[in-house]
């Protein structure tokens, strides 16, 4: 047994249970639909904010961006303006790869020793591809939700949810004739992204020893409010009208628990709640950090701009003076020309 | 020389993790992978904390009472002082990607080795010092308390990393291990874990101006050695200029290039430059006996150290008047001058925009920091027509090219020695893309640990790069492995002896001055080395 992901696997099904028995038989539903989701909002907000302050009350007392391709240096070498910045547009640039497309990650290789003698590299284009998968999955599954907190629900909201249900339908129920008037593909995108992810953490033995309850907790996480929902919409069909009377409830300030949504919908919520409030101090704030981090945001530009120290302070040095004084015999009989002769 | 041979060294990479979990596994500290303290005298000299004689064998390392505290103190400081730090403690989530990019995890297999548990041994005692959720779930939350038995595995860790910032190319957010082990070095030092490689070598440099201990007069005799060497190759006779005020250009490279074989060749290659365009363009170029380091193992031990060592280029340039600073083929030297000097010790502005007086080229990527790099500077050269050259002369020598780690991700100087080889030799093999350019391997010496008794270490983590020279060896017949970094120069010979003995190591600038057309030359028939030219070995033998 594996301590690393039996503890927060633990830890994920009793908040199921908590939830699904508080709100169904404990008749907690109040604070398991109302208290805990605005508590939730409020240390997702509240955190995430304290947490991107923190970060920039740290002074960034050096230029250090790791440069991943050719500099600007003379005016006929080709510069790569992406990789290696010179200018904010540049960075822009960069960053906006880097946060929407992943590119250092793109970029990712194997190596392995073949024969015992040969080191070869290849393309490793798995983990990319599921963590691009899991994160825009994630936000189209987010946006979707939209449609639960607004009203009228905006047309950008209903055409995403057009295309995500769009393309399975004829596949999907041609093949397994399923028959339910749309599957959200987004959910199933998700809920295996985020599988692929966790079994890359179990089955490969680096990523497994280097892995963390704190890795595996949002990953059992995600995997309960994916199940939850997916679960609801397809097999206990859930109230729809009555969910949405009830989020809009909190969305207006005017919170009501209306009758028979069930108690899967609360676990569902629940974890959200959890994921939230979890989120402003975890590694998740890597959605925050990546806009700060110095190795990628900053321009290849120390030669040409001076970048300033906040706390730059004199150091003790070893002067000229203090040199020739030392070596001034040694000097004039070399030849060396010196500041002060001997006496 | 380690007494492993290269089949041996091999067949010990184990890549599989041990069975037990990482905080759980003790570390043995082995022979051949870790370096000798730090000699107290250079400590001492610094006047850097706890300088004492130790040795990290023996059970007691002679700590500080309340080291502890400097270190928790130390490192709360730098969370304050570094947003790269603070950043990088928060937001890994172990996706392992880095794991395979370190030319030492893949040299030696050890899990501690994968950049991403490196620094975990620093994010452990973080999430414990200043998380609330470390503090309250322990080892489960990742956390550990520091103890001596932690503080040993960073000691050792953190001389096993080159700061060569492959893993942070490949990193989502960039998180650059290099940064992580200057933090986790500074915290050593605090309590007086150096080692010997770094110490020293400083503690020379803040007095005599380089990290060999070269006193002045000494220096002006081994460049006037090699003034002898070149007569005998070319027939011309050199003045070289030391300490020269108002001279147009001070020139700094790293002092290894002066002292050892073959970068001595690289040395005297810059040397026949500078003569070429004194006679043909009237450029007065000096170097100093004061600033005669390009180099600076200060960045190995902490930001204060480097600013301090480096101090010297500026003040040095302001004393002789000169117009800018050009630098010579270095790694960790153009990091600091690229990314900190300026920012430490500027601004310069007692100096001019540096232009080049023969092209009249302005380097605009230059203009505040007022410092060129040779092979910027070369290439400028070579575009518009300023060097004569026999590119034929180099026609013995098959050539394949490393990116120094600093230049290629700390710059991104790529293309400009490249366009320099390209028109110096006519053979020139590039080794497989997954190993040049932003994704070029260290040469597993970098950063202080070019030392002897760390051999193990260094073959192993030379494997890759080496490796890739076997394979342009094997394919193409390379016998020649070019590079901009004297510790390269240094390094490199053992490597290439150990994995690839058919390789010999030059620097760039050897390359140029074998080419190199010099003014009243009598006929060549070797190349600096004394070796002969292709078609001239009868002649080169009378």
């Amino acid at each position: 047994m594996n301590v690393k992901y039996m503890f927060p696997l633990a830890a994920v099904v009793v908040l199921m249970l908590l939830s699904y028995v508080g709100a169904e038989a404990g008749g907690l539903s109040a604070l398991f639909g109302i208290v805990i989701p605005y508590l939730a909002v409020i240390i997702f907000i509240a955190g995430f904010a304290r947490r991107i302050l923190d970060w920039s009350n740290s002074s960034v007392p050096f230029r250090i961006p790791t440069t991943c391709g050719q500099q600007k240096s003379l005016p006929w070498i080709k510069q790569n303006k992406i990789d290696n910045p010179s200018s904010l547009g540049g960075v822009i640039l960069r960053m906006f790869f880097e946060v929407c497309c992943f590119r250092s990650l793109f970029r990712n290789t194997k190596n392995e020793l073949y024969n015992g003698s040969h080191l070869t590299y290849s393309w490793e284009i798995w983990l990319w591809v599921a963590a691009l998968a899991f994160h825009y999955a994630f936000l189209v599954v987010v946006v979707r939700h939209l449609r639960f907190f607004l009203e009228p629900v905006p047309a950008c909201v209903k055409l995403i949810e057009f295309f995500d249900g769009f393309f399975h339908i004829e596949f999907v129920d041609s093949i397994i004739q399923i028959g339910l008037p749309g599957i959200m593909i987004s959910g199933i995108v998700l809920l295996a992204a985020v599988i692929f992810l966790f079994l890359r953490r179990i089955l490969i033995p680096q990523v497994n020893y280097i892995s963390l309850a704190a890795d595996y907790f949002p990953l059992f996480l995600i995997m309960g409010i994916a199940c939850s929902g997916i679960f609801m919409r397809y097999f206990t069909k859930v109230d729809v009208i009555g969910i949405k009377e009830f989020t809009m409830g909190l969305v207006t300030f005017h919170p009501v628990i209306p009758e028979g949504i069930g108690g899967v919908f609360y676990i569902h919520l629940f974890l959200v709640s959890v994921l939230l409030a979890y989120f402003p101090f975890s590694k998740l704030m890597h959605a925050g950090g990546i806009f700060l981090s110095p190795t990628r945001n900053l321009a290849n530009n120390t030669r040409a701009v001076r970048h300033i120290n906040p706390w730059n302070y004199d150091v003790p040095v070893h002067t000229y003076e203090e040199y020739e004084d030392d070596f001034r015999e040694k000097m004039i009989e070399a030849g060396l020309p010196v500041e002060k002769e001997l006496k | 020389m380690t007494e492993l041979k290269p089949d041996e060294l091999l067949a010990k990479i184990d890549r599989n993790p041990p069975a037990s979990g990482w905080m759980d596994t003790p570390i043995e500290i082995r022979k051949g992978i870790y370096c000798y303290a730090a000699n107290p005298k250079s400590v001492e000299y610094l006047g850097l904390p706890n300088a004492r004689k130790w040795n990290p064998l023996e059970k007691d390392w002679k700590l500080p009472e309340n080291w502890q505290e400097i270190i928790h103190n130390g490192f709360k400081e730098r969370l304050e002082k570094f947003r790269t730090f603070k950043i990088f403690m928060d937001i890994c989530v172990r996706c392992g990607a880095c794991a395979d990019k370190c030319h030492f995890f893949i040299g030696t297999g050890d899990p501690k080795n994968m950049p991403v548990l490196r620094a975990e041994l620093l994010r452990s005692v973080y999430r414990n010092d200043f998380t609330t959720f470390g503090k309250i779930l322990g080892k489960v939350g990742g956390a550990r308390k520091m103890t001596l038995d932690v503080l040993k595995e960073w000691w050792y860790y953190f001389f096993q990393c080159t700061e060569c910032r492959r893993c942070s190319v490949f990193c989502p957010y960039g998180i650059d291990t290099a940064e992580i082990t200057i933090m986790g070095r500074e915290l050593l030092n605090l309590i007086g874990l150096n080692i010997d490689w770094i110490a020293t070598p400083v503690a020379n440099c803040y007095r005599t101006g380089n990290h060999l201990g070269i006193q002045p007069h000494a220096f002006k005799d081994m460049l006037d050695f090699f003034v002898e060497d070149i007569e005998e190759v070319t027939g011309v006779q050199l003045e070289p200029q030391y300490n020269k005020k108002g001279a147009d250009i001070l020139f700094v490279t790293p002092s290894g290039d002066v002292f050892a074989d073959p970068g001595t060749y690289t040395c005297m290659g810059y040397m026949m430059l500078f003569h070429y365009l004194k006679e043909k363009y009237g450029l007065d170029v000096t170097w100093s006996t004061y600033a005669s380091e390009g180099g600076n193992f200060g960045f190995f031990t902490s930001h204060e150290t480097m600013k301090r060592l480096n101090s010297k280029m500026y003040a040095e340039a302001k004393r002789l008047g000169v117009k800018w600073i050009l630098g010579g083929e270095c790694g960790h030297m153009w990091r600091v001058v690229h990314q900190y000097m300026d920012t430490m010790n500027g601004p310069a502005d007692f100096m001019e925009e540096p232009v080049s007086p023969i092209t009249g080229t302005k380097f605009e990527n230059a203009k505040s920091t007022k410092m060129v790099h040779i092979a910027e500077f070369t290439a400028d050269l070579i575009k518009h027509n300023k060097l004569e050259l026999d590119v034929t002369r180099n026609d013995h020598l098959k050539v394949t090219y490393h990116d120094s780690c600093n230049p290629a991700r700390g710059m991104g100087l790529l293309d400009e020695p490249r366009y320099v080889i390209n028109n110096v030799c006519n053979n020139f093999y590039e080794m497989p893309a997954n190993t040049i350019r932003e994704q070029t391997f260290c040469c597993g010496s970098g950063a202080g640990l070019n030392a002897g008794e760390n051999i193990e270490l260094r073959m192993a983590g030379g494997l890759p790069r080496a490796n890739a020279v076997k394979y342009v060896h094997e394919k193409h017949g390379v016998n020649m492995l070019a590079c901009i970094c004297a510790i390269d120069r240094a390094a490199f010979p053992a490597l290439m002896e150990y994995w690839v003995p058919e390789v010999d190591v030059i620097g760039l600038h050897e390359l140029v001055a074998n080419a190199l057309i010099m003014p009243g030359e009598s006929k060549r028939t070797t190349d600096l080395r004394g070796e002969p030219l292709l078609g001239m070995e009868d002649e080169a033998d009378e």
